[in-house]
């Protein structure tokens, strides 16, 4: 396990050196450091609170597929044929069932089926945190919640605890449903079977000073910023428009926000 | 003392042998689990536990059932009970180890299970099940072997295990409650989250503990020269009784908070496992059986004649086992999960191979529940020989 660790340690940090600054490759690494470091050191990301607005208004169905896709080939997450062993970390859902809390029989049928994008709500309370019984996913100093893929037991109390249905788990080897049973993405870690993923809000790209890949493909659709800095955009954008969250009044404080 | 587990009739080996062919079957299929991973299983990113932790969940109401008899004897002095407290305590370890092979089964990553310990986190409901659930385990090794040894000997126990003693019956109550917790405090599961849980769960096993441990007292009866005693039988009844009313009484009130308040995010999962949804309506037999078995009990054990007639003892035993099981082994965690948070039906059924690492669990069980049994009897049949 150390061992993998250690050589992908320094497969990310050689690519790093090559694309940025030595810096930043220092940061990459730091993602990757066990979790305990991990929330305590604040030089991870330069935020407080990382979050994200998404402009359902612009949100169309191939806009969403390509945002999926952007997300899924850089993360190596596998497409399954069988739905069981489904993994996802960003995904369209119908109005009605991103928003279960916001019945109206009356709603305009495209309403009701307007394409919504759906993915990890990096709650200010993360329910997902306080289940796992190993610390295997965390919160970072940050906001960001975070799996811990190597001390990850499986247990799947996290999925239990998610309110979002944000979580997959790996029912089965995600390398063997890899072409060649290779990552699309060699910078990012691939995962082993029984452990639970998500959406990372791409700590990755924010340790240097990127955009979340699924921003980048939105067209301007996400928004995405620190919600505790005043003057960031997407404060901006939270001032300017009325947004709702997914179930808030289960007290999980999501930081995903949708104009709808 | 082990010995005694050692020498037996040509049926004990040939029950012996008979388990281990099973559970060896069930590990090959295991083997299968471990190398593919839990995929074989019919569970899914919507129904993310399935039929094992169903499992676990019913047999730590059993576990904590032993109790039922070492209450009444050590808190109240019920003498009948005197001679059978070991079988409740022998039952609870049988019960906790294959609470622990479920949970085992379950993991995705079972290598690491011991991640539990080392990244000790108290805020996780799975960590403290971990720790009641071993506790309970090695208090109820403890207790039922001293208890044992000295009445082999025709010595006193010694007295410091009257503590332990004290300490596993409220010990019992909090595996059962803290099992619950791991449930009802999830925030978006609107079956699971209503306080009746713990109380609910804690009458379901005190029925559904009794009475296998009655159904063994009958085998204990019939393949040995020990009896546990009909008066022990009749009162293990009347418990039952009071627990299996208190169970559908609180599922009652269960039903109508939910109904009458109208929450459709907590409507809909009942409405779900007895009704259906469209076409998905594959509980909602298993479900209606459920009642009937669980209501038609009650109506046998409320008439003292038919509830202490020994005619009659396995039958309703076996109704109100097979109906508690049916209702937290079958539906209390599927259901929990159907509908998913997005509220789409997705059901859930265990395939084959699921299944039979469920028998091989459960004969896994058998094997140390005979073992222990053949111990204890026969030191009560030397003892009173």
């Amino acid at each position: 396990m150390k061992e993998s660790r250690r050589s992908f340690l320094k497969i990310a940090g050689v690519s790093a050196l090559g694309v940025t600054a030595a810096s930043n490759a220092h940061a990459i690494g730091e993602y990757f450091i066990p979790s305990e470091q991990a929330i305590k050191d604040q030089k991870v990301s330069t935020a407080d609170r990382w979050g994200m607005v998404i402009d359902t208004r612009k949100l169309t169905h191939e806009l969403n597929e390509k945002i999926a896709k952007s997300c899924h080939l850089n993360h190596n997450v596998p497409t399954l044929e069988n739905k069981n062993h489904e993994i996802k970390w960003i995904w369209e859902e119908h109005y009605e069932h991103a928003f279960t809390q916001q019945p109206n029989e009356f709603q305009a049928e495209e309403t009701a089926h307007a394409p919504i994008l759906t993915l990890c709500n990096h709650c200010d309370n993360p329910p997902c945190v306080q289940a796992c019984p190993t610390k295997a996913t965390f919160q970072r100093e940050d906001g960001i919640v975070l799996m811990d893929f190597h001390r990850c037991i499986g247990c799947r109390f996290c999925m239990a605890a998610c309110p979002y249905g944000s979580r997959s788990f790996n029912f089965r080897d995600p390398r063997d449903a890899m072409e060649d049973g290779k990552p699309t993405n060699p910078e990012f870690p691939t995962r082993t079977k029984g452990v639970v993923e998500k959406c990372n809000f791409c700590a990755e790209r924010l340790a240097v000073g990127k955009d979340p890949y699924c921003v980048e493909a939105s067209e301007g659709a996400l928004v995405f910023g620190d919600l505790s800095d005043e003057n960031s955009e997407i404060r901006k954008v939270l001032k300017e428009n009325y947004t709702i969250r997914r179930k808030a009044s289960l007290g999980t404080g999501p930081s995903v926000f949708y104009i709808v | 003392m082990l010995e005694k587990a050692l020498s037996g009739s040509r049926n004990y080996w040939l029950w012996i042998a008979g388990l281990m062919a099973v559970i060896a079957v069930a590990f090959m299929g295991y083997l299968q689990q471990w190398e593919f991973g839990l995929g074989v299983t019919g569970m899914s990113r919507d129904v993310s536990w399935g039929f094992y932790i169903a499992q676990f969940t019913f047999l730590v109401g059993v576990a904590a059932g032993g109790v039922m008899l070492v209450l009444p004897y050590y808190l109240h002095d019920y003498k009948a009970f005197g001679r059978i407290t070991i079988l409740g305590e022998f039952l609870a370890v049988a019960a906790v180890v294959m609470c622990l092979l479920f949970i085992l089964a379950d993991l995705g990553q079972p290598k690491r299970a011991m991640n539990v310990i080392f990244n000790a986190t108290p805020y996780s409901m799975l960590f403290w099940d971990a720790l009641v659930l071993n506790g309970y385990l090695l208090l109820n090794i403890v207790i039922g072997w001293k208890l044992l040894e000295a009445e082999r000997n025709a010595v006193p126990a010694p007295k410091w295990i009257k503590y332990l003693i004290y300490l596993s019956i409220p010990w019992a109550f909090g595996i059962h409650t803290v099992t619950a917790f791991l449930y009802c405090g999830l925030p978006g599961r609107g079956y699971w989250l209503t306080a009746i849980l713990a109380p609910r769960f804690l009458a379901s096993a005190f029925a559904a503990g009794p009475s296998f441990l009655i159904l063994l007292c009958f085998i204990v009866r019939k393949v040995t020269k020990f009896d546990p005693g009909t008066k022990a039988m009749q009162t293990l009844m009347k418990i039952i009784t009071y627990a299996l009313i208190a169970n559908v009484f609180f599922l009652l009130c269960e039903i109508f908070t939910v109904f009458y308040s109208q929450i459709p995010e907590h409507m809909d999962h009942l409405k779900y496992l007895f009704f259906g949804h469209g076409d998905k309506v594959a509980l909602v037999p298993w479900m209606w059986t459920s009642m009937f078995l669980m209501l038609s009990a009650i109506v046998l054990l409320v008439i003292p004649k038919i509830r202490n007639n020994e005619k009659y003892m396995p039958f309703i035993c076996i109704m109100v086992f097979v109906g508690t099981w049916i209702d937290k082994g079958m539906g209390m965690i599927a259901g929990g999960f159907v509908p998913n948070a997005m509220h789409t039906y997705h059901e859930y059924t265990p395939t084959p191979l699921e299944i039979l690492i469920t028998v091989g669990v459960y004969a896994t069980g058998l094997l140390v529940v005979t073992i222990l049994y053949k111990i204890a009897t026969q030191i009560k049949e030397e003892v009173n020989a």
